[in-house]
């Protein structure tokens, strides 16, 4: 059973949950941005939750099935057809050979997922089926006139639609803990509104606004590179944040404020440029 | 040694110097040879300049790290790193390597008979896949990195900044003062082990004619 790639739209990838255990020779996890919307497309077909699926910047992708084969959508809503005809979000599809699944563009929320029933069975590298967007490692980014392998032995999906988290295209919050160079802040990460960058990607997603300032103490103070993980809050001598999302560099030279919880890292993974958003630190709230 | 939150499946141990670093992490590639609760539920450790990572798949595996983690400096000190020895042929040929002498206050063939000499120690990763920052070389050849970097450093440059030697993986960007090259693979991600180099190695490297 395989997928033909028509279009990939911007950006399409193949990820699944990620290679770790490679960090200390210089190779990040990596995986799927939005790991639940990943999970929840998987699990409407059944799949185990570490099946690859194609992970779509915006929308964009158009494929062919040639044979039959259950799909699933999930994550940035994109506005779906099979055969010209709209299909729903968070639901099983059922593919017949010869039909075209076509994904429109998403107007909230930046990624969409397409699992298929028995996941995408391209070879994995180092355990694990995720294009590294930073370290190149993986099966590369899907191009037009691709075709795709799935897995055997699927399973019949069992339910028809599932409740979705969709992305959200108002201000969005988000939850951190302190990171071990909070104390170099004198104010502003709490509570502060900022503004995603149009410069932000797999590696990292950029904040502006008005510049966090650093105390007496982080002021004049050095680092040297220190391992990172997704969801650190770095701050550069700018002010202006930077979340590691899921192609970090394993390490980093910028102080890391604050660690972004699991489902917060998924939250800022659908995050549009333009887009506000808080970052609220219970921890340290009085 | 501090034990810092780091999000939720990490932490972040604070050590006092490089030295530290490297005996903790030696420790814990023991711990984890060894298998057993709470050892084994260890995903990553990735040692860096003065702090080492530890991160767990899963919630109740941070707290039920902690105060293992806390307690890594009583356990008794497992010595000199235990790794392999690997020597790396070189043909010392960089383009920085006269610039290199002269800020070392030595000739080229002292560049190379240090740089030869050294018993180096795969101290941690990073940069890129199957990039090793090698330390505890000799402290003569301590030189800062380029003012300007390359835009391209081939696979194979031999190099030295801030007190590291390293030899790029693969062609990459690169601010690093180059000595030479090697025709080693330092990683290809189809052997076992895809690094040739793993923190807690010894490094040596053998000059070619």
């Amino acid at each position: 059973m395989s997928l033909h790639i028509i279009h990939t739209g911007p950006l399409a990838t193949i990820q699944d949950l990620g290679r770790p255990g490679w960090m200390n020779v210089g190779v990040s996890p990596s995986g799927a941005a939005d790991r639940e919307s990943h999970r929840l497309a998987n699990a409407l077909l059944g799949n185990d939750a570490g099946a690859a699926t194609i992970e779509v910047l915006i929308g964009g992708l158009e494929l062919l099935a040639t044979a039959a084969v259950w799909v699933a959508l999930s994550g940035a809503d994109c506005g779906a057809e099979v055969d010209g005809r709209a299909v729903d979000w968070a639901a099983p599809l059922a593919l017949r050979p010869g039909q075209r699944l076509r994904l429109g563009l998403s107007v909230a929320g930046l990624r969409a997922y397409v699992a298929v029933s028995g996941g995408v069975a391209v070879e994995p590298v180092l355990g694990s089926r995720s294009w590294d967007t930073l370290a190149h490692i993986g099966p590369p980014p899907l191009r037009p006139g691709m075709v795709l392998p799935t897995g055997a032995g699927a399973i019949r999906p069992t339910v028809d639609a599932a409740p979705a988290r969709r992305p959200s295209a108002d201000a969005l919050r988000v939850v951190a803990q302190p990171g071990p160079h909070m104390g170099w802040l004198a104010s502003g990460l709490d509570g502060t509104r900022w503004v995603v960058s149009p410069d932000s990607d797999r590696v990292g997603v950029r904040l502006q606004g008005s510049a966090v300032v650093r105390n007496a103490a982080g002021m004049g103070a050095e680092m040297p590179s220190e391992p990172m993980v997704r969801g650190v809050i770095q701050l550069p001598a700018s002010g202006q944040p930077v979340v590691f999302l899921a192609d970090h560099p394993v390490t980093g030279g910028y102080p890391v404020v604050a660690v972004l919880d699991d489902a917060s890292c998924d939250t800022i993974a659908q995050a549009r440029p333009g887009q506000s958003i808080t970052i609220d630190l219970p921890a340290v709230r009085r | 040694m501090r034990v810092v939150s780091y999000g939720q499946r990490a932490w972040l141990l604070q050590l006092g110097s490089a030295t530290e670093v490297r005996s903790v992490d030696a420790a814990l590639r023991l711990l984890r040879s060894e298998g057993g609760a709470p050892w084994d539920a260890i995903v990553d450790v990735v040692p860096a300049a003065r702090t080492l990572l530890v991160t767990v798949a899963s919630l109740a595996q941070t707290a039920a790290l902690q105060s293992p983690l806390a307690s890594l400096t009583d356990l008794p000190q497992h010595g000199t790193p235990e790794g392999a020895n690997i020597e790396i042929p070189v043909t010392y040929d960089g383009p920085d390597l006269e610039a290199v002498a002269r800020a070392c206050g030595l000739d080229v063939d002292g560049v190379i008979a240090r740089h030869t000499a050294s018993a180096w120690t795969v101290a941690f990763g990073g940069f890129a896949p199957g990039f090793a920052y090698l330390a505890e070389g000799d402290p003569r050849l301590r030189v800062a990195r380029r003012d300007q970097p390359r835009t391209t450093v081939p696979a194979g440059a031999v190099a030295l900044a801030d007190g590291y030697s390293a030899v790029y993986p693969r062609r990459s960007p690169g601010g690093w003062q180059l000595i030479g090259h090697t025709s080693a693979t330092m990683w290809d991600a189809t052997r076992e082990q895809p690094a040739l180099l793993q923190p807690g190695m010894r490094v040596s490297f053998r000059a070619l004619a």
